[in-house]
C-alpha cells in the first residue's frame, strides 16, 4: 500500500492538478480532507450558500425557487377543491411529498365544508440543476412553497358548488359570503429541515456536491424539525455508521436547521414587505 | 384505547412492561423460519418468515451483461420487487432501492466485474416488517447462490409506542398504532471460519455500526438511539438464527 502511495505521490508531483483530480479522484479528495478543507474551499462541516426566492411562478398558488450552491429546485403548489374521503370527512390532503403526511400540517385546516368539500394540494418539485444534496433542496423548496401558499377565497353559489371569489363583484348579483376568509395560510405544527452528510473514513462532509457524492458513496440524510425532534434518518447501504457518527450528523443538522429557518424567515418577511 | 390506558396504568404502577396484542414481550421477536434452495431454476433461493410476514427471494447470477451507466469495474445488483397483490407502487419502488443499496454494500462486487446479480423478491404475506423480512430473505438467498459477500446482514423493525417504549418486530396492526418506527440493517458478527482458531478480527466496533436506516414518524433523537441499541441486541439473535439455518443447509447438501 505504501509503495502505491509513493508512486502516486511521484506522479502527483509531475502531472497537473486537473489531471490528477480526474485520474485519482479519491486520493485528490483525501489530500484535501487531511488538510480539513474541500476543493471548493469550504470547511468540512459547512453547507453551501443557500437562497430561497418565493413566488417564482405567478400562475401557481404557492411556489419557491431554492438554490443550494448550484443545486436548483423549483416547487409549485396548485390547489383544487375535492370531496373528502368518508374516513376523514373534515380533512384535505396533499399529493406529492411523503414527509408531510406525518402530521407536519394539520389537514383539518384544509377543510371547507365538513364531508362536502376540502382542499387538495398538488405539490410538484422540479430539479433544474442537480449538483448534490437533492433531497435537502427538494424539502426546502417544498417547505418554502407551502409557507408561500395563499389559498384563494371561495364561496358557495346557489347550486351548492364551491366557486372562486374574484376581486371585482358583478353588480346586481347577490354578494356571497366567502367561506374561508379566515384560513388562507397554512400553519405548520413543525417545520422539517434536512442535511445530507457524506461519511468517509473519520470525516463527515456536510452538504456534498454531485462530484463528492459520486466519489464517496456513504450518504446519511437527517431530517429534524424546529424543536429538534427526528423526522427521518435515512441511510442506504455504504460503510457502517456508528452511534457517535450518527450523533455528529444530528448535531450538524441542528445547526443547519437554525440557518435554514433564518433563511426561510428572511424570504417570507421580504415577500411581506413587497 | 382502553387497552392502551390500562397498559399505561400498569406501566406506571410498575406491574408489567407493556401489553402486546399477541402476548409477546417488547423484546421478543415473532417466530422465525427460513428454508433454502427450493426453487429449481434460480441459482439461489430462500423463503424467510417473521411470524405471518413471508417473503421469497430468488437470486440469478452473476450473469453476463450489465445495465448501462454502471461501473465497469464492479458487478451491479438489480432488485425486482413483486407485491402479493396489485401493481408496484411508489413505496415498492423505494423498497427496491433500499434493498439494492443494502445488498451492494455487503456483496464483494469487484470479484465479478461487468456482471449482474438479479434478486427477485416475491411478497407472500405482509403482516408488518415487510422490508426487514425481504432484506433477510435476500441475504439468505445470496448465500444460497454462492455470491461472494463481505459479511451477512440482518434487518429488524423497531417501533416506538406513544408512551415511549421500544417494541421489536411489530405486526401490521401494531405498526399503525405506533408513534414511529424504524427499519434497521446491522452487519452480523464475525465468526472464524477455521474451527478452534481465535478471532483475529476485532469485533467491537464492527458490530456497532448500522448499514441502513429508514424511519417513519417523528421521534426524539434519544429514542432513535435507544431503538438502535435494542435492535442491535436483537440482531445478535437474528444472525445466530441465520447462521444456524445456513449451516443446516450446508450439512444437508453435502
Amino acid at each position: 500500500m505504501g509503495s502505491t502511495d509513493g508512486i502516486q505521490a511521484d506522479i502527483a508531483s509531475e502531472i497537473e492538478v486537473d489531471a490528477f483530480r480526474r485520474l485519482f479522484p479519491l486520493r485528490f479528495y483525501e489530500r484535501h480532507l487531511s488538510e480539513s478543507v474541500r476543493p471548493d474551499a469550504r470547511p468540512l462541516n459547512k453547507a453551501r450558500d443557500t437562497s430561497v426566492a418565493l413566488g417564482a411562478i405567478s400562475s401557481a398558488d404557492g411556489s419557491a425557487l431554492v438554490k443550494i450552491g448550484h443545486t436548483t429546485m423549483l416547487a409549485a403548489i396548485k390547489v383544487e377543491v375535492m370531496t373528502p374521503s368518508l374516513d376523514s370527512p373534515d380533512e384535505g390532503c396533499i399529493v406529492g411529498f411523503d414527509v408531510f403526511s406525518s402530521g407536519m400540517i394539520n389537514l383539518k385546516e384544509l377543510s371547507l365544508i365538513s364531508g362536502k368539500a376540502a382542499w387538495m394540494l398538488y405539490l410538484d418539485v422540479y430539479c433544474l440543476d442537480a449538483d448534490g444534496a437533492l433531497f435537502d433542496a427538494a424539502l426546502l423548496a417544498a417547505v418554502a412553497a407551502l409557507s408561500h401558499l395563499r389559498i384563494p377565497v371561495v364561496s358557495v353559489n346557489d347550486d351548492g358548488r364551491v366557486v372562486a371569489m374574484s376581486g371585482e363583484h358583478v353588480e346586481g348579483k347577490s354578494v356571497r359570503e366567502p367561506i374561508n376568509r379566515e384560513k388562507r395560510k397554512l400553519t405548520f405544527s413543525c417545520i422539517p429541515f434536512s442535511l445530507t452528510c457524506i461519511l468517509h473514513q473519520k470525516y463527515i462532509l456536510a452538504d456534498p456536491t454531485a462530484e463528492e457524492e459520486l466519489i464517496m458513496e456513504t450518504l446519511v440524510t437527517v431530517v429534524l424539525d424546529l424543536s429538534g425532534r427526528l423526522v427521518s434518518l435515512y441511510k442506504l447501504g455504504g460503510n457502517l455508521a456508528y452511534n457517535s457518527t450518527v450523533q455528529d450528523c444530528v448535531a450538524l443538522t441542528r445547526r443547519r436547521v437554525k440557518e435554514l429557518h433564518q433563511i426561510l424567515n428572511e424570504a417570507v418577511s421580504d415577500m411581506e414587505v413587497d | 384505547m382502553n387497552l392502551t390506558m390500562a397498559a399505561d396504568f400498569a406501566l406506571s404502577m410498575g406491574l408489567m412492561e407493556i401489553d402486546r396484542a399477541d402476548g409477546r414481550k417488547p423484546n421478543q421477536l415473532r417466530p422465525l423460519s427460513c428454508s433454502h434452495n427450493f426453487l429449481n431454476r434460480a441459482h439461489g433461493s430462500a423463503r424467510w418468515s417473521h411470524g405471518d410476514t413471508t417473503v421469497i427471494a430468488a437470486v440469478y447470477g452473476p450473469k453476463s451483461g450489465k445495465k448501462t451507466n454502471e461501473n465497469p469495474k464492479k458487478a451491479s445488483v438489480e432488485v425486482v420487487w413483486k407485491p402479493n397483490t396489485g401493481h408496484i407502487g411508489r413505496d415498492e419502488k423505494e423498497y427496491e432501492i433500499v434493498v439494492k443499496r443494502t445488498l451492494e454494500s455487503i456483496c464483494l462486487l469487484t470479484v465479478n466485474p461487468s456482471t449482474t446479480i438479479s434478486v427477485i423478491l416475491q411478497v407472500v404475506d405482509d403482516d408488518g416488517g415487510l422490508l426487514p423480512c425481504a432484506i433477510n430473505a435476500a441475504c439468505a438467498a445470496l448465500v444460497d447462490a454462492g455470491i461472494p459477500l463481505k459479511h451477512l446482514a440482518v434487518s429488524i423493525c423497531c417501533g416506538l409506542t406513544e408512551s415511549g417504549f421500544v417494541v421489536l418486530d411489530p405486526t401490521k396492526s401494531e405498526e399503525q398504532s405506533l408513534q414511529a418506527f424504524t427499519y434497521l440493517v446491522f452487519p452480523n458478527s464475525f465468526r472464524s471460519v477455521l474451527p478452534g482458531s481465535p478471532l483475529s478480527v476485532e469485533i467491537g466496533p464492527f458490530e456497532n455500526g448500522i448499514i441502513t436506516s429508514t424511519t417513519h414518524g417523528v421521534m426524539s433523537v434519544e429514542n432513535y438511539l435507544f431503538c438502535i441499541e435494542r435492535g442491535r441486541s436483537a440482531s445478535a439473535a437474528l444472525s445466530e438464527f441465520l447462521r444456524k439455518s445456513l449451516t443446516k443447509r450446508n450439512e444437508s447438501n453435502s
